[in-house]
């Protein structure tokens, strides 16, 4: 079954359109990229998954549901984001248990203070954390209590957005083996946004190639390696990268 | 020849509850006519480093170096008046946010024409001019409509270019970048890398290129130094970096991904390794 399936999608942001007819299918425990510049929609395309653009057009279907276009106690449960800016994503006044719990508690999931210590565990996090504030953690470990968040409700699919780039190199190389292992140990499946392409290497299966709005190209991580992308954009973009 | 910029034991600290914390422990280096790369992690005072030259570290920071000279004028006794006529002019910084560095309340034009204005007197159909070739030199498409727009109503990395457009307008002679791209995707940087280096070996600038992508220093710069902890690990030219020695500069390189990545976990800087040095 395919984890998600996205049919002739189109985005707008008010009279703006951003992203055109996109047609996207990823299996179940795959782990797909989308990569191109800034302003080419693929943000976009992950926050109508997760019901944060609400006007679009066309199909989104997850697990086999077609999603609506409003937020969805059971879409929550199968689909979750993790930010950019892990200092823009925590809020500054809750603890980390709090959090943490709160997804619990909005969908009436018991247990609670155990799934938060295991989960801390899970994502590396030493339990003394657990009754800080967002302002006590540096970038690498905010970052790891927003994915803890994202896994609370056990989902099946995980939307990515530039989950390190606001990391420093060695930082990033953490979360990155922390994201492959999750992924290993409890059969997620990814939807990685980023414009860096050795990390879509490390972490990902398949990746599609998106400009201006519209995917170009749709490539195995085999041709990325091999330096085998078709369109030109897609070989430009190889060759920025490359480059440096 | 004397260097543009002599920098000697440089030292920069702060005060906290436990006495005051050096955050930049004594460094020295000197820079020609030239691309020095400054790279490091968060908190190895690489950016400290960067503003301590431009004076821009307030109190009760505490900046002290045994010298500390640019073109031969010696900015530790300048005043914040004399450091005026230099800061933007002479020496000019791209800090590393666009959102925080551009003022939200004027177009992206007037902003651009003010950091010409405030040195040099030019008439109001030449500073247009210059605004709208600026624009274009970094690479903005329809510089017309751009120029009026606000911060808020372009992306950041558009808003990156126009602060980029804003420090190299008044041709300093020295520019300090501190993460000009990191806000950037990999196609746009190297285009806005391209243009600061143009302008740079046309001009015959030097640049201070301040970042933690050690692979984009090494591309864009003559020579690195390697900074941890507020001292300066590691100094090589930018050829030499894949030879480097020290554990600290090997780790990074190290932890970064490959286009044709094959290992199955990345290894992760085992921080007690150089703790002593």
């Amino acid at each position: 079954m395919n984890a998600l399936t996205l049919e002739n999608l189109d985005i707008s942001y008010g009279d703006t359109q951003v992203v055109h007819g996109v047609n996207l299918s990823i299996a179940e425990g795959e782990s797909f990229a989308l990569v191109g510049e800034s302003g080419s929609g693929k943000s976009t395309i992950l926050r109508a998954i997760a019901g944060l653009a609400p006007d679009w057009e066309g199909e989104i279907t997850v697990m086999g549901e077609k999603r609506s276009h409003r937020v969805e106690r059971s879409v929550s449960r199968q689909v979750q984001m993790v930010f950019q800016d892990p200092y823009g994503s925590l809020h500054p006044r809750k603890t980390i248990d709090a959090a943490l719990s709160e997804p619990l508690a909005i969908h009436g999931i018991a247990n609670r203070g155990e799934r938060v210590e295991a989960m801390l565990t899970a994502v590396g996090l030493d339990r003394r954390f657990r009754f800080r504030y967002p302002h006590q953690l540096s970038g690498g470990q905010r970052q790891r209590v927003a994915i803890a968040r994202a896994l609370m409700l056990e989902p099946k699919v995980m939307l990515l957005d530039e989950p390190t780039s606001a990391l420093d190199v060695s930082v990033q190389a953490e979360i990155l083996n922390l994201l492959k292992r999750l992924r290993r140990e409890q059969g997620l499946t990814f939807l990685l946004v980023t414009h860096n392409l050795p990390i879509v290497s490390f972490l990902c299966d398949r990746l599609a190639v998106m400009r201006h709005g519209r995917i170009v190209e749709i490539a195995d991580v085999a041709q990325l390696k091999a330096g085998q992308l078709v369109e030109p954009y897609s070989r430009e973009l190889l060759a920025a990268t490359e480059g440096t | 020849m004397t260097p543009l910029l002599a920098v000697e034991d440089l030292r920069v600290s702060f005060p906290t509850h436990s006495g005051r914390v050096e955050v930049v422990k004594g460094i020295s280096f000197t820079l020609g006519r030239e691309r020095l790369g400054i790279v490091g992690e968060s908190g190895s005072g690489k950016s400290m480093t960067g503003r301590s030259i431009l004076k821009l570290i307030r109190k009760p920071g505490l900046v002290t170096a045994d010298r500390m000279e640019f073109d031969g004028i010696d900015l530790t006794a300048l005043s914040e008046h004399q450091m005026r006529a230099i800061r933007g002019a002479r020496i000019s910084m791209v800090m590393q946010d666009p959102k925080f560095s551009l003022n939200p309340v004027m177009t992206v034009g007037e902003q651009i024409a003010e950091a010409l204005l405030t040195h040099q007197k030019l008439a109001r159909k030449d500073v247009h001019q210059r605004v709208i070739a600026m624009l274009e030199a970094v690479r903005i498409n329809d510089p017309e409509r751009v120029a009026k727009l606000y911060p808020h109503e372009v992306s950041g990395g558009m808003g990156q270019r126009v602060m980029i457009a804003m420090m190299l307008i008044p041709e300093p002679e020295l520019l300090i970048a501190d993460e000009p791209t990191s806000a950037l995707d990999v196609s746009v940087q190297a285009q806005v890398l391209d243009i600061i280096d143009e302008l740079v070996r046309n001009k015959g600038m030097g640049l201070i290129l301040i970042s933690h992508d050690l692979a984009l220093v090494s591309r864009y710069c003559d020579r690195i130094l390697v900074m941890n902890a507020g001292t300066i690990v590691e100094e090589c030219a930018a050829g030499e970096l894949a030879n480097a020695q020290h554990p600290y500069t090997r780790g990074l390189l190290a932890a970064m991904p490959t286009i044709d990545e094959a290992r199955e976990e990345l290894p992760v800087l085992d921080r007690t390794q150089w703790a002593g040095t």
